[in-house]
This record gives structure tokens, C-alpha cells and sequence, in this order.
């Protein structure tokens, strides 16, 4: 069978991909129940983390290189993409009336922010990947910590972007479909890239450094790499983060949350794609729906997090590889025939 | 032209010199053993070939470029490839991978190819696969293919190595003990896949060896080294029948 030709290809499907999209997000709007709004909004901040463990997977997962500094890429983003449309884009597009012409130039200019937001977080991403030629495990932990804090730091003091009062009146641009579509092209790129000779020398370098060398890899030249795909995502999704919100503080970027997504990634299984996705979900989720556990108890403070914490921990000492460990969900559900063959007691071996 | 040249090669570690002037020059299509106690210099010389280590002194050409500046990247790229004496898989990935990876410098193409899944990305990922494949039925890998490494035999991973640096299609092979570990059988076996792969790609090979019988079976000139200098150079019958040699490996001849 001849093969389309690849624009061909993935413009059919980009195209039935943003047709479900739009009809899932008309859907979403259609259903009028008391109280869905606040599940539609968990929905939303899924897809925002989903975006977030993946890009962190191609730099944790795949090319091995751990970072703490997620949020401070995340942070990059969506204050940059919220400084754009604040001061630049949004007095632009009130300038028109309410009708398909805005509309269209809002969205426009959400993309614009987006990925400007995106940009400027790649940016910072190869300024942090340089020292990573050098150090190495909890070295590049370290660093990328404090990276993440320096960012923090420098936006409190910041005032023009509201600085500790945080940054109040942005418009409310992201939606479902912004979300799900940079979910998609996160995703997609994502594989794509592990599928490619770029991936296998992402994971040259996770596996063995020395050696990857020794077969031609330019170790540093891929790690830098990595560190800019994974930030230009995370900076993404700030942006749409912060067109969601309408509010940003810098608080909202403490190192806890590059943790929390550091324990998607490594919850759903080290350099899983799936993995990462399904722990995203469940790390979002879990938190809101854990409120339903209180009226149970019969206690009156709300143990959620309590809650949370122990599950977290009965999850790693159960499965310490993570829920996927390395392999992908459909491997793991199917156990396909042509998948990676797998002895039980080969770990115990080495 | 001889397609390795070191002159006067040494590395110091701090107060200790591993290795002092080492000379070796080798033609192309020859077949050279390198040869020591343990704890001689074989290895570092290995790492200095291939850019792991820079010598304090001293000067590497291959194909009479000097490599000083070289990073092991480059040095592959010139066409050397390498095996290491404590196996050095990528463990977590398929045999299939592994072999690919080993490609790495041939299959070029741009992370927007990659992404776009362009024609460009079909073409090299179909040679990639079709490459990696021949590798491994040479060295009869070829149904564990989609093994992990890290499951595989000893054995089969001592070869699953060679396997690997061949696609780096390279001029220069340089095998670290590459029959440390294995039996009689296999080591016979692997000798003839040395041979084998030499004359069918026409490579120069520098193997480090304890295995007496594979390194005087197969190499055409041995190099002996003790302490990082350099005692003993010449055919395995000139080396055998060393004094010096025979010296290093056995202690001084007790006086009756």
C-alpha cells in the first residue's frame, strides 16, 4: 500500500482531532447540571497537567536528566504570556466589537501568547540545560531547584506583573479546547520523538552515558535538547494555565508544584508517555475527589491530604517502578507479541 | 597511510603514570593484540584512543588526523568504534535499539522530521531497521531482537556489544577483553566471528585479551605492556618466547 504523503497524513488527522475537540467542548458547554462547572474545571487542569508530566517525562523519563524546575518553566510561560496579552493584546482586541472578527483575533493572539510564553521558557530551558553538561543526578537536582526558586523570586519583586499581589485581570482565553489541543500536540510530539532517532539517544544517554558517547551521541547536544522541548511545553502550558485562571501569583509556582509533577511522572512509570498521562489524571483528580471521603470518616477535619500522602506511599512501596513502569498502557493491557520480552528474576540478576 | 599513529603517549593520574610513552602504529586491515598484567595501562590507552581520557603528552592520529581536541563523538564519527570490558549495554532498551543506537551517526535527520513523521524519517528509519537487523543475524541475535538487553545471556550480551559498535560501521574496532567471562566454546566461537567480520568489512582491529590462546590464535602482532610502558612489541612467537615477558607475567626465574 502506498503511503499519503505525510502533510497529507497528519492533516487529516490533526483535522478529525480538532473536530472531536470542538464537539467535545460544545458537549461540555451543552450540559447544564448544578454544579458541573467545578467538574468541567478539574477537566481543564487535567489536560494542564498532562502537558506538564509529559514535557517533564522527555526531560526525566527519556533523556534521564532530573530536574525540580518545572514549575519555574511553567512560571516563565505564564507570566509572560499573561504580560502580552494584559498590556499588548487584549486593549487590541477590545478595540473591536463583540462579534466573529474579535473572536477569531482573540484566539489568534492567544495562540501567539502562548507560544511566545512557550518560547521564552525554552529559552530559559537551554540556559539550565548548559550546566547540565556538567553535573550529574542530584548535582542537576539541585540546580534546577534553584533555578525554579531564582524565577520565583525575581517575578515577586517584579511589580509591573503584580509582584506578591499577584496578576489579577487576565482574560479568559483558554479553554477545553486550547487545553486538549496542546495536550494533543504535547502527546504527539512526545512519541514521535522517543519513536526517533532523537528518542534512542535520549535514552542512550538515560541508560549509559560513556557509552552512548562511544556510538557518536552528542550527549550534551541532546540533553540540551531535551531540557528545551520539555520547557517550551511547560511554558506552554502556563500560558494556557494563566488564560484560565485569569490569576497568577507566585505562590502558585513554589517548588511544590514542580514536585507534584515530578510525582506524576514518576508515579506513572519513568519515561512512560501513558504513564505520565494516567498519573496526571489521577494526581489532578485525586485531591477534589477525595472530599467525597469526609462525610465517611465522622471526623470534622477534612483528611484528604492525609489521605492523598498514604496512598501515594502504599503506591510507591507496591510499585516502586511506578504504575507502567517503563512500558506503555497498551503494553502493558495487551502484553502484545512483539513487545519487549521480559524475565522475572533478570532484575534480581543484575 | 597507517590508519592509527600514537607518538609518545602519556597520562598521568595525579602522581601516578598510568601510561608512558606509548608508540603503536597500525596499518590498515591488521589485526593487533594488546597485551598486560592487570592493572598495565590496557584500558586507559583504550580510553585515551577514543577520547574518554585527553594524554598529557603525546599525539593520536586517526587516518592522520590528530584527535586532541576531539570529543568521543568525533572520534566515532572519524570511525572508531569500541566495546567495554564491563559490558556497557543500554539495558533498558531492546537488543533491536541497542544495535540502532549504535547507528546513531548514520541515520540523520531533523527532530521537526521526527515529529512530522516526514518521508526523510520513513527512508532512514527503514534503513535503520534493515541495518540493525543484518548486525544481529551475523551474530545470531536476531530472534532476540526484541529481547531487553539487560535479559540477555552473558554470551550473547559480550556479542550483542560487538554487534553494536559494528554499526557504527567503523575502520577501527577496539575490543576490550572481549572474551572475558566466556568458555571455551564460546571464545573459539567469537575468534572465528573476529575473523569473520574482519575480512567481511574490512576492518582493523586492536583487542586487549587475558586469553592467551584467542590473542596468540588471532593476532598478527602483539604489543605487551607492564606499568604503562611499553616492554615487548612483535609476532606472537617473538612475544611467547619474550624474556621480558615471560618476566611480567610470572615473577623473576628463582636463582638454583
Amino acid at each position: 500500500m502506498k503511503r499519503l504523503p505525510w502533510w497529507l497524513r497528519d492533516l487529516i488527522y490533526g483535522a478529525i482531532f480538532i473536530a472531536v475537540l470542538i464537539g467535545a467542548s460544545y458537549g461540555m458547554d451543552a450540559i447544564h447540571i448544578a454544579g458541573i462547572a467545578y467538574y468541567q474545571r478539574i477537566v481543564v487542569l487535567m489536560g494542564i497537567n498532562i502537558i506538564l508530566a509529559v514535557s517533564l517525562n522527555i526531560i526525566n523519563g527519556h533523556a534521564g536528566q532530573f530536574s525540580l524546575g518545572h514549575a519555574g518553566f511553567m512560571a516563565i510561560g505564564a507570566y509572560f504570556a499573561a504580560f502580552l496579552t494584559y498590556f499588548y493584546f487584549a486593549p487590541y482586541v477590545n478595540r473591536f466589537p463583540a462579534g466573529t472578527e474579535q473572536w477569531v483575533l482573540q484566539n489568534a493572539l492567544l495562540l501567539v501568547a502562548v507560544l511566545l510564553g512557550g518560547a521564552l521558557a525554552a529559552l530559559a530551558g537551554y540556559l539550565v540545560g548548559l550546566p547540565s553538561l556538567r553535573l550529574r543526578g542530584d548535582y542537576l537536582a539541585i540546580v534546577t531547584l534553584g533555578f525554579g526558586e531564582i524565577i520565583r523570586v525575581v517575578i515577586l519583586n517584579i511589580d509591573k506583573i503584580g509582584a506578591a499581589r499577584g496578576f489579577t485581570g487576565i482574560p479568559n482565553w483558554a479553554n477545553f479546547f486550547w487545553v486538549y489541543l496542546f495536550c494533543g500536540i504535547t502527546i504527539l510530539i512526545s512519541w514521535r520523538l522517543v519513536q526517533s532517532s532523537v528518542g534512542r539517544a535520549f535514552l542512550a544517554i538515560r541508560e549509559d552515558e560513556i557509552a552512548a558517547e562511544a556510538m557518536g551521541v552528542d550527549a550534551t547536544k541532546y540533553k540540551v535538547k531535551a531540557f528545551i522541548i520539555g520547557s517550551f511545553m511547560a511554558g506552554v502550558s502556563g500560558g494556557l494555565f494563566a488564560h484560565f485562571m485569569m490569576y497568577l501569583n507566585p505562590d502558585m509556582f513554589r517548588f511544590l508544584r514542580s514536585f507534584e509533577v515530578v510525582v506524576m511522572v514518576v508515579l506513572g512509570g519513568l519515561g512512560s508517555i501513558s504513564g505520565s498521562i494516567v498519573a496526571a489524571i489521577i494526581l489532578t483528580y485525586l485531591p477534589e475527589g477525595l472530599r467525597l471521603a469526609k462525610p465517611f470518616l465522622h471526623i470534622e477535619k477534612d483528611p484528604r491530604m492525609v489521605i492523598y500522602s498514604i496512598m501515594l506511599i502504599v503506591l510507591m512501596l507496591t510499585r516502586p517502578q511506578g504504575l507502567l513502569g517503563r512500558r506503555e498502557l497498551w503494553q502493558v493491557l495487551k502484553r502484545r507479541k512483539d513487545a519487549p520480552k521480559e524475565e522475572p528474576d533478570a532484575a534480581a540478576r543484575n | 597511510m597507517p590508519l592509527l599513529e600514537t607518538k609518545n603517549v602519556t597520562i598521568r593520574f595525579g602522581g601516578l603514570t598510568a601510561v608512558s610513552d606509548f608508540n603503536l602504529t597500525i596499518e590498515p586491515h591488521e589485526l593487533v593484540g594488546l597485551i598486560g598484567p592487570n592493572g598495565a595501562g590496557k584500558t586507559t590507552i583504550f580510553n585515551m584512543l577514543t577520547g574518554v581520557y585527553r594524554p598529557n603528552e603525546g599525539a593520536i592520529f586517526v587516518n592522520g588526523k590528530a584527535t586532541r581536541n576531539c570529543k568521543p563523538y568525533d572520534i566515532t564519527a572519524l570511525g572508531v568504534a569500541r566495546t567495554f570490558q564491563n559490558i556497557r549495554l543500554f539495558k533498558e532498551l531492546t537488543v533491536l535499539d541497542n544495535v540502532k543506537i549504535g547507528g546513531h551517526i548514520h541515520y540523520k535527520y531533523s527532530s521537526a522530521s521526527a515529529v512530522l513523521h516526514t518521508n526523510r524519517f520513513h527512508e532512514a528509519e527503514s534503513i535503520a531497521e534493515a541495518d540493525a537487523i543484518e548486525l544481529l543475524r551475523i551474530f545470531n541475535l536476531d530472534k532476540r531482537a526484541q529481547f531487553y538487553a539487560r535479559n540477555l545471556p552473558y554470551g550473547d550480551q559480550r556479542r550483542l556489544e560487538i554487534a553494536r559498535a559494528m554499526a557504527v560501521r567503523p575502520k577501527l574496532l577496539l575490543l576490550d577483553e572481549p572474551a572475558a567471562g566466556l568458555n571455551t566454546g564460546e571464545t573459539m566461537e567469537l575468534m572465528e566471528k573476529i575473523h569473520e567480520i574482519r575480512d567481511r568489512f574490512n576492518l582493523t582491529i586492536l583487542l586487549i585479551e587475558h586469553n592467551m590462546e584467542l590473542v596468540m590464535g588471532i593476532c598478527e602482532r602483539i604489543v605487551v605492556l607492564n606499568f604503562g610502558k611499553t616492554i615487548a612489541h612483535g609476532t606472537p612467537e617473538q612475544v611467547r618466547s619474550n624474556p621480558v615477558v615471560i618476566e611480567a607475567y610470572l615473577g623473576e626465574p628463582v636463582e638454583a
